[in-house]
């Protein structure tokens, strides 16, 4: 009995104080502890876990070589590349943060969507491939595919892949080096090539690579034995 | 009405006029003392290096003062300068702090450096625009003065020529400076409070000092000015677009009723959860870049003072703001399919948040401020908590600026503006396309 005397006044405390108001508000739930989760900031625009969409500007992140991620990162923190939303994004974190966001997207084996470009122009075709498997000696540019690899799919630990990026984006990039709004690490050898570039070579490539459907085997392939074509400062790191 | 007496109109006239001359010769007594500062002499020989102890500490004081944010522009050399300062005046361009003798600090002594802070002054007598702090700085003192100017003269010079400012006129002649100074600017060391205990004293000394919080957390009037006493009533920052609450109201950021370790924690990790496991409150915007770049650096000793002496900033006497009138049914509508189909996977249906990882949204006070500034930049920028060595994988929140309208994304913020007890006043499109 005693206890119920004590009991009873502190029921009515509980019941009547004002936190116990606070009490009855839902507890905030528990959402995954994964990566995944962290980085739904990235997804809304990259696409579901990275893989992209075939509308709009954004590039798919999933697959691509985590050096080249974790360089394309730090490029948008540090002003090598200009893009303020990202920049905003990324100001406060960390390098090792960063390259775990990097290992996360690379680590992602997602099917790839159709290509975007369909019926292109047979021309463009022409001058494209011929860029993209040949290059154009007589002006210093090499083949994409001997950096890029042979099915264009991306080279470790840094080159990415060209297949399944919306041609607005690939025109977008080549355009930014010609201009000097995106920078490599020096030297900077993508610079170097799209400076060479026309405008209509630059469109060409862009309607090739978006025209491709992905290979049977999507990954990218093991760093060249042999000298690249180029000294590039991204590869190097 | 009877004639007025002339001898009366002329001596009331002569009266006038004397108060006007008088006031005249006053300020431009006032602007030729500002504007007499003669210039200091070079540094000729390179001075000893110095102690390394003094190096280290003053490192230490350049993260507590976040030099470096300012001094460093995206991507360049640290101190370098170069980054651009926004102001309802026009763009102030932090300068070169290495020393190199041509573009950076080379040649200034420690009494010029000490000068800059004291009196907001250059080398050669110049007086600094305020968008450099010493409104706060005035309060370092000599000693740490000397260890800051040690710690930059111990860095690699870089030779990288200062931006000029781009202010419009008259704000970027030294005649509208001296006119500023006179009238907001009292050149004063710290002044401990002997009936407060050394901690107290210690967070006074960083806070209203070497950390310069009122370079923000103030309101600003039309020249830019704070009122005295009103340092930490919370200011837009007008070149930001983000308003920076207030330290004292209990009903934006005030830290009166917060536990000393929360406010620890959010200076040093970025979040604070108050035991509980829901954010009690997390770094945003220009705050998570001072954690990022400063307060995490901070021995828990001075994070510590800083707390006790920010709790007992407030509370003011600020009466609760009125329950603003509830929105149009049609833009709470469009709000509440928002919210559902982008939201409640973090914040939860009821706004409750998610432990550890999102803050809830229901009592949160950086959704309910009069201003609803913040919370447009949160929704169109995203944005992670600084990673920090006490939370170093932040979760994030996505950008909406390319998904949602700004109908929608004001829509989206007066739902949980007006929703789970929260009863903040509505945001209007024209808000959120003020800040794209």
């Amino acid at each position: 009995m005693s206890l119920l005397r004590t009991a009873f006044p502190l029921v009515l405390a509980a019941l009547f104080w004002p936190g116990a108001a606070v009490a009855a508000e839902p507890p905030p739930r528990t959402v995954p502890d994964t990566m995944a989760q962290r980085v739904m900031a990235c997804t809304l625009c990259h696409g579901k876990e990275g893989r992209a969409t075939n509308a709009g500007y954004f590039p798919r992140i999933a697959g691509k070589p985590a050096g080249y991620l974790y360089n394309q990162l730090t490029h948008f923190r540090d002003g090598r590349r200009q893009n303020p939303g990202m920049a905003t994004l990324l100001d406060n974190l960390s390098d090792s943060y960063l390259r775990e966001i990097a290992d996360h997207f690379a680590g992602l084996d997602l099917p790839y969507p159709p290509p975007q470009t369909v019926n292109p122009p047979r021309d463009q075709l022409a001058r494209g491939e011929a860029l993209i498997r040949r290059g154009d000696p007589a002006r210093q540019l090499p083949a994409c595919a001997d950096c890029h690899g042979q099915a264009l799919t991306g080279r470790q630990p840094a080159i990415p892949g060209l297949l399944g990026l919306p041609r607005d984006y690939l025109i977008g990039q080549l355009g930014a080096w010609q201009t000097g709004l995106r920078h490599a690490h020096a030297p900077d050898c993508m610079a170097q090539i799209a400076k060479g570039l026309t405008p209509d070579d630059a469109g060409a490539l862009a309607t090739w690579l978006s025209a491709q459907p992905l290979p049977a085997d999507t990954h990218a392939v093991a760093p060249s034995a042999q000298p690249l074509p180029m000294r590039c400062g991204s590869v190097a790191r | 009405m009877n004639a007025a007496n002339p001898a009366v109109v002329r001596r009331l006239l002569a009266v006038a006029l004397g108060a006007a001359l008088l006031l005249l010769v006053t300020l431009a007594v006032l602007i030729v003392r500002q504007l007499s500062a003669e210039a200091l002499p070079p540094l000729t020989a390179a001075p000893a290096p110095a102690d390394p102890a003094l190096v280290a500490r003053g490192a230490y004081l350049a993260r507590a003062g976040n030099c470096a944010a300012c001094h460093t522009a995206r991507g360049g050399l640290p101190y370098a300068g170069g980054r651009g300062i926004d102001t309802p005046f026009g763009t102030v361009f932090a300068g070169n702090l290495t020393p190199d003798p041509e573009h950076g600090l080379g040649r200034w002594s420690a009494d010029a450096f000490w000068r800059a802070l004291h009196h907001g002054q250059s080398r050669d007598g110049r007086l600094l625009y305020p968008a450099f702090p010493y409104t706060s700085f005035t309060q370092i003192s000599r000693e740490d003065s000397d260890a800051l100017h040690a710690f930059l003269r111990s860095l690699p010079p870089v030779a990288m020529p200062n931006r000029p400012h781009a202010l419009r006129f008259p704000y970027r002649t030294q005649a509208a400076l001296a006119v500023w100074r006179a009238l907001y600017f009292e050149p004063g060391g710290f002044q401990p409070d002997p009936t407060q205990p050394a901690d107290w004293n210690r967070g006074a000394y960083l806070v209203r000092g070497l950390a310069h919080c009122a370079a923000c957390h103030a309101p600003r009037d039309a020249l830019g000015g704070v009122a005295a006493g009103r340092e930490f009533d919370g200011g837009l920052m007008a070149g930001q677009g983000w308003y920076a609450p207030s330290l004292r109201s209990r009903f934006e950021a005030g830290l009166a009723d917060w536990a000393a370790q929360d406010i620890v924690d959010l200076l040093k990790t970025g979040v604070a959860h108050g035991g509980t496991g829901a954010a009690k409150g997390a770094a945003m915007g220009p705050m998570a870049e001072v954690v990022f770049h400063s307060t995490q650096h901070l021995s828990d000793a001075d994070l510590r003072a800083m707390a006790r002496y920010l709790r007992g900033l407030g509370p003011d006497a600020a009466a609760p703001p009125p329950a603003a009138p509830r929105a149009a049914s049609a833009q709470l509508t469009l709000g509440q399919r928002v919210y559902e189909a982008q939201c409640t996977d973090c914040h939860g249906a009821q706004g409750e948040g998610a432990r550890q990882a999102y803050p809830p949204l229901a009592g949160n006070r950086a959704l309910t401020l009069a201003s609803a500034v913040n919370p447009v930049q949160a929704v169109l920028n995203g944005g992670f908590a600084p990673a920090t060595a006490g939370n170093p994988r932040p979760y994030g929140m996505p950008p909406y600026r390319t998904l949602l309208s700004d109908a929608e994304i004001a829509a989206v913020i007066t739902y949980a503006r007006q929703s789970w007890g929260n009863q903040a006043a509505a945001v209007s499109p024209l808000e959120v396309q003020r800040l794209r």
